[in-house]
C-alpha cells in the first residue's frame, strides 16, 4: 500500500484529488492548499472533509447561531456555555445538570435500528465526557404518513433501535415525541436527548493541556463502520435515484457503551484525566483535532497504535471512521499506568495513540512517516463560514392567506358531530396513546423515575436525600413554524416551557435541535434564519439561556424539504419531585379549571391536519408575559400544594387534553362548554398559553388568589366524577357522553394497528 | 444484628443500584459483590440484578454464569443461602441450573415494559413470606427474553410442589408456560423472577411499593431459619 506522505504530498503539487467525492467543494480543496501551502496529503484530505462537513463545522448555520450568545440572557445557572460538548446549569446544592439532543436522521431513514441505536449513543457519550452520569434520555421523534407503506419499517427499526441500546445501557427513557406527517416521508427525524447529573467539581472540559501528557484513545476498537457519515450521509440531500448509503451508517455496540460509561465516570472521579472528549462525527480526525485546538499546544499521534477490527484498514479510512463507543483522554505521564487499570477492570481496551506537544501543530505519523501535519485549530474551528442567501419563500403568503375560517373548512356544528369529531380526533395518529412506542423503553431502570410519558415532562430525582430533581421536555408543531417559522419556534420554546412548569418544576435552560431541509435552498435559510431569531429571542425573554443543540440540514429529498422543525428542549429544576404536579385528577368533587384565553386559532392546528388534511393561515398568537404569568401560577401553585393535578393544553385542545386526563385517571369528568362560547373552537382551537389544572375544593379560594395575583384569567369548567364517563354539556344545547373505555379503546388501539 | 444481603454487579448489570436500594430500605445492609470476585464477603443473602449482563450477547445470563463470583454462589445457594435472580439474574440462576426451565424471546418479539399484575402462589419460599397465597400485587415488567419455557414434567413438577412463586394475571406479556412470571428451588432457598420487585419499593418512583415484601421475606426467614440472630 502506498502512502501519500506530507513530503510526497510536497512534491507532487498536481495529482488529483477526490475532493468532491469526498464531499468538498472546488473553494474548500483551495482553501486548504492555500491553509498548507501545498496540497494536502490523502490522510490531511480525509480530515478537512469530515471536520469541515455541514454536521461538523455549522458552516451554514453559525452566522445565525451567533444569536443564542449574543442574547443570552445574563443568568447565574450557567456553568459551561455553549461550544462544549454540551452546557451545564446549576441546580442548587452544589449538583449540576448537562443536557443535550442531537439528531440522527439521515441515518435512521437508511437504516433505521442501527441510526437511531447510535443516535442514543453518541449523545450519551457527549453527557459522559462533560463529566456527568447520563440519568435519562428521551426521543423526539418524527416521521412520515403514518398508512404509507415504508412508514412502518422506519417506525419499527427506530423504536426497536432506541429501545435495544437505550435499554441495554440502562438508562431510563423519559419522554420525547412521535408525530407523523407526510412531511417527514423520506427524511425521518430522529433526536436524542441525555440528561447527565454531576457535582460541580466533577466538570470535564475538552482540551489538550500539558506537554508531554498522554493522549490515550479507549472503548471499542476502529472498524470500518461510518465512513463518511457525517460528510457524505448527513450533509447533502437524498437523491432518489443516488447509490445507497448504508456503508456510512454505524453499527452500535451498547454493551460496549456501558462499559464505557462505569469505565469513564471512574477514571474521571479517581482525577486521572486532564481532558476528555468523546468519539461521534468524524471519529479520530475531530477527537485530536478539537483536543489539540482547545489545548495550548500540539499534538503528535501514531496513527498506527490505534487498536483495529479490520486490520486492512487505510490511515485515511482510521481518521475518518465513525466507529462507535469511543473515547479520547488526556492523561499526565504518571498517572497512565492508573487509568489503564480502571480500563482492565471493566475490561475496555485502551491504547497510547499521542502525546501534547508544544509544536502548535497536529502531526500524525503511520508507521514512522509523517502523513498528517496542520495547525490544529484550521482543522477543527476554522473551517468555512457561509452568509448564505436568505429569502422569504413565495408560496408563503398563499399558505398564510389560506385560513381555516369556517366557510373554508366544514366544522362540527351539533352534539352528534362534536363526539364524532372527539373519537376521529382520540384516534389521529399524532394524538392517540404512544403506548406501543414508550412501552418498549425501560422507564424504570435507576429507581429515580418520578414521571415519564405520556406526562407533560419527565421527572428525575437526581438527590434521594434532598428530593431535589429535574424536569425535561421536548416540543415542536412544525406545522405552526410551517406557517411561520419565527412565531413557530417560539410557539415551541413556549410549549416546552410550560410542559416544565405544567409539572411543577421551574424553567432554567434550553437545549435544541434545529431541523430543516438542505441550506442551499434560499427558503429553507429563510426559514432557518427565522426560527433561530425567534427561539433566540424568546430566550432572552424569558431568561432561559440556550446551552447547546445541534443542527440538522439537508433534510429533505430532491427540492421537497420537511416542514421546518425547531425541536426546543426546555429543563427545570424543582427542589422536592414529591412535590411534583401529575396530570391525572384523583378525587370527585375537584374543580377542573381552565387557565388562559381560547381564541378560533386552528391554524396548523391537529383538527386542520386530521380531519382535512389542511396546512394555512397564521398559528396563535403568544404573548411570552402571559406565558412567564401562566407558568408562575403553575409553578408556585405546585410548591404550596394547591394544585390536585395540572395538563398543557396543546395539539388537539381542550378536547384532547380532557381525553388525555381522563385515560390517565380512569375516571371521568363533566364538562360545561362556557356560556356564550362555541363549543367547537373552545374544544379544539390551539391558542397558546393555557392548561387545565385541577383544584380541591378547600384550595380554591388560595388559587383563584393566585391568578388573580398573576393576571392568570381562570374558568372553572367542570368538575371530576366517580364514573368512569367523560360528559360535555351545553355542546350546542346538548350533551356529549364517552365512557372512558371507549377512549381507551380506541386512543390504544391505533399504533398496534398500524405497526404492531 | 443487621442482615447482610449482597449484590453482584456483572458487566452489564443494570438494576444492581435499584436492587441495593431496594435491601437498604427494607431495614437490611446492601453489599455491593464484583463478578470478579472470589468470595460472597460473609453475606447472608444474595440478589442477582436485572440488566444485559456481558451485553446478553450469546444467550441471556450464559457468560454471567462462569463469572468467578458464581462459583462460590453455587456452591453456597446449594447450601441453602438465600438467592434471589431478578430478570437477568433469573436467567443466570437458570443458566447456572440453580433452577429448571429456560427464558426465551417474548412471544411478540418486542421489548416491553409494562406494570404488570401479579397473583402470589407460594409464601413459604425464603423470599415471599411476607405475601399471602392469592394476593394480587402490582410491580413493573421489562424484559426481551421474558418467556418462560420448560418440558411439560419440569411444569407438572413445579406445580405440584407448590414452586410456581408468582403468576401473570390478566396479559400473559411474554408468552411464559402456563403465565409463570417466578419460581423456586425444592428447598424454597434459591427465587427466579421475571418482574422487577426493586422498581417497586417507593410510591415516589414505582406504581406501587407492593415489591418490597419480597426484601423483608427474605430478612424474616433469615430470622426463622436462624442464619442471622434478631
Amino acid at each position: 500500500m502506498s502512502i501519500d506522505t506530507v513530503s510526497h504530498a510536497e512534491t507532487s503539487p498536481t495529482t488529483e484529488q477526490p475532493f468532491a467525492a469526498l464531499g468538498l467543494k472546488p473553494d474548500e480543496y483551495q482553501r486548504i492548499k492555500d491553509i498548507l501551502n501545498r496540497r494536502p496529503t490523502s490522510s490531511e484530505l480525509a480530515m478537512y472533509s469530515v471536520m469541515w462537513s455541514e454536521h461538523c463545522s455549522y458552516k451554514s448555520s453559525k452566522v445565525h447561531l451567533r444569536q443564542f450568545g449574543v442574547k443570552a440572557p445574563k443568568n447565574d445557572a450557567m456553568l459551561v456555555g455553549i461550544g462544549e460538548n454540551a452546557g451545564v446549569v446549576d441546580i442548587g446544592d452544589g449538583w449540576a445538570v448537562t443536557f443535550k439532543v442531537e439528531s440522527h436522521n439521515h441515518p435512521s431513514y437508511v437504516e433505521p435500528y442501527q441510526g437511531a441505536a447510535t443516535g442514543v449513543g453518541g449523545i450519551v457519550r457527549d453527557i459522559i465526557s462533560m463529566g456527568a452520569r447520563p440519568v435519562a434520555v428521551m426521543d423526539p421523534l418524527r416521521f412520515g404518513d403514518p398508512s404509507h407503506p415504508d412508514t412502518r419499517r422506519v417506525v419499527n427499526g427506530v423504536v426497536a433501535g432506541i429501545g435495544g441500546y437505550g435499554n441495554c445501557l440502562g438508562l431510563p427513557n423519559i419522554g420525547g415525541e412521535v408525530v407523523f406527517d407526510p412531511s417527514y416521508q423520506g427524511n425521518p427525524l430522529v433526536n436524542a436527548l441525555c440528561v447527565g447529573t454531576m457535582k460541580h467539581e466533577d466538570i470535564h472540559l475538552a482540551k489538550a493541556t500539558g506537554i508531554g501528557n498522554a493522549v490515550i484513545l479507549y472503548g471499542a476498537r476502529t472498524g470500518g463502520d461510518g465512513i463518511g457519515g457525517v460528510s457524505v450521509l448527513a450533509s447533502e440531500t437524498f437523491d432518489a435515484d443516488g447509490p445507497a448509503k448504508r456503508p456510512s451508517v454505524q453499527v452500535g455496540d451498547p454493551f460496549m457503551e456501558k462499559l464505557l460509561i462505569e469505565c469513564t465516570l471512574e477514571v474521571l472521579h479517581a482525577g486521572l484525566v486532564e481532558g476528555i472528549q468523546d468519539l461521534g462525527g468524524a471519529g479520530i480526525s475531530c477527537a485530536t483535532s478539537e483536543l489539540a485546538s482547545n489545548g495550548e499546544g500540539g499534538m503528535h499521534v501514531w496513527l498506527d497504535r490505534v487498536l483495529l477490527r479490520d486490520s486492512s484498514l487505510s490511515p485515511e479510512e482510521i481518521l475518518m471512521s465513525e466507529s462507535q463507543e469511543r473515547m479520547c483522554a488526556v492523561v499526565t505521564p504518571d498517572k497512565v499506568d492508573a487509568f489503564m487499570d480502571v480500563c482492565t477492570k471493566w475490561d475496555v481496551e485502551a491504547v497510547v495513540i499521542g502525546e501534547v506537544n508544544a509544536s502548535g501543530r497536529l502531526t500524525v505519523d503511520w508507521h514512522g512517516e509523517r502523513i498528517v501535519d496542520v495547525p490544529p485549530r484550521s482543522v477543527a474551528h476554522d473551517g468555512p463560514v457561509y452568509e448564505r442567501p436568505f429569502a422569504r419563500p413565495a408560496w408563503l403568503d398563499a399558505r398564510q392567506a389560506d385560513a381555516p375560517t369556517a366557510d373554508r373548512l366544514a366544522r362540527p356544528g351539533s352534539a352528534d358531530e362534536v363526539r364524532t369529531t372527539l373519537l376521529r380526533m382520540t384516534a389521529a395518529p399524532n394524538l392517540a396513546s404512544k403506548t406501543w412506542v414508550t412501552s418498549q423503553y425501560d422507564r424504570y431502570v435507576m429507581g429515580n423515575t418520578v414521571l415519564a410519558q405520556p406526562e407533560d415532562s419527565g421527572m428525575i430525582r437526581v438527590d434521594e436525600k434532598t428530593g431535589r430533581g429535574v424536569a425535561v421536555s421536548t416540543d415542536c408543531n412544525a406545522r405552526f413554524a410551517a406557517l411561520d417559522p419565527y412565531l413557530g419556534a417560539q410557539l415551541a420554546f413556549a410549549e416546552s416551557y410550560r410542559n416544565v412548569a405544567t409539572t411543577g418544576a421551574t424553567p432554567l435552560a434550553v437545549t435544541n435541535c434545529l431541523n430543516f431541509g438542505s441550506p442551499e435552498d434560499p427558503g429553507v435559510m429563510w426559514q432557518f434564519e427565522r426560527a433561530v431569531t425567534g427561539l433566540a429571542d424568546a430566550c432572552l425573554d424569558m431568561n432561559t439561556p440556550v446551552t447547546g443543540g445541534n443542527v440538522s440540514f439537508y433534510n429533505q429529498t430532491g427540492d421537497i424539504a420537511i416542514h421546518p422543525t425547531p425541536v426546543v428542549g426546555v429543563l427545570g429544576v424543582i427542589d422536592n419531585v414529591a412535590h411534583r404536579t401529575p396530570m391525572a385528577w384523583t378525587t370527585p368533587g375537584d374543580a377542573i379549571v381552565l387557565l388562559g384565553v381560547t381564541h378560533d386559532e386552528l391554524a396548523g392546528s391537529e383538527w386542520a391536519h386530521e380531519i382535512h388534511s389542511h396546512l394555512g393561515g397564521l398559528p396563535p398568537v403568544l404573548d411570552l408575559n402571559a406565558e412567564r404569568a401562566l407558568a408562575q401560577v403553575l409553578i408556585e401553585g405546585s410548591q404550596r400544594r394547591i394544585i390536585a393535578a395540572a395538563h398543557d393544553i396543546a395539539d388537539g385542545g381542550l378536547a384532547q387534553a380532557l381525553v388525555e386526563m381522563s385515560l390517565r385517571a380512569r375516571i371521568g369528568a363533566h364538562i360545561a362548554i362556557p356560556a356564550g362560547k362555541d363549543a367547537f373552537v373552545q374544544l379544539w382551537s390551539e391558542s397558546a398559553t393555557r392548561a387545565v389544572v385541577v383544584i380541591a375544593p378547600a384550595s380554591m379560594s388560595d388559587f383563584a388568589e393566585l391568578c388573580a395575583r398573576n393576571n392568570v384569567p381562570m374558568t372553572v369548567i367542570g368538575s371530576v366524577v366517580a364514573e368512569p364517563t367523560l360528559t360535555l354539556s351545553d355542546v350546542y344545547s346538548q350533551e356529549v357522553s364517552v365512557s372512558i373505555s371507549e377512549l381507551f379503546e380506541v386512543s390504544e388501539s391505533v399504533l398496534p394497528a398500524l405497526f404492531g | 444484628m443487621t442482615a447482610r444481603v449482597g449484590v453482584i454487579t456483572f458487566p452489564g448489570s443494570l438494576d444492581d443500584k435499584d436492587a441495593m436500594r431496594a435491601v437498604t430500605i427494607a431495614g437490611a445492609q446492601a453489599v455491593p459483590l464484583w463478578h470478579a470476585d472470589k468470595t460472597l464477603n460473609n453475606v447472608d443473602a444474595v440478589v442477582l440484578p436485572g440488566g444485559f449482563s456481558y451485553g446478553d450477547y450469546l444467550r441471556c445470563g450464559a457468560i454471567a454464569r462462569f463469572a468467578p463470583v458464581m462459583e462460590k454462589l453455587v456452591d453456597a445457594a446449594l447450601g441453602g443461602l438465600p438467592v434471589l435472580g431478578i430478570c437477568n439474574g433469573f436467567q443466570v440462576l437458570c443458566e447456572s441450573h440453580l433452577l429448571p426451565g429456560a427464558l426465551t424471546r417474548n412471544d411478540h418479539l418486542h421489548f416491553i415494559c409494562r406494570d404488570q399484575t401479579l397473583r402470589m402462589e407460594n409464601n413459604t419460599s425464603a423470599w415471599t413470606t411476607n405475601f399471602a397465597i392469592g394476593q394480587e400485587i402490582v410491580i413493573p415488567l421489562k424484559n426481551g427474553e421474558g418467556g418462560f419455557v420448560a418440558d411439560e414434567r419440569t411444569l407438572d413438577e413445579l406445580e405440584s410442589e407448590g414452586r410456581v412463586i408468582a403468576r401473570y394475571v390478566g396479559l400473559n406479556p411474554n408468552g411464559s408456560r402456563r403465565d409463570i412470571a417466578g419460581i423456586t428451588n425444592a428447598a424454597g432457598n434459591i427465587v427466579g423472577l421475571m418482574p422487577h420487585p426493586e422498581h417497586a419499593v417507593e410510591e415516589l418512583t414505582g406504581p406501587t411499593t407492593d415489591g418490597l415484601a419480597f426484601f423483608t421475606s427474605v430478612l424474616s426467614s433469615l430470622v426463622t431459619n436462624g442464619r442471622i440472630a434478631v
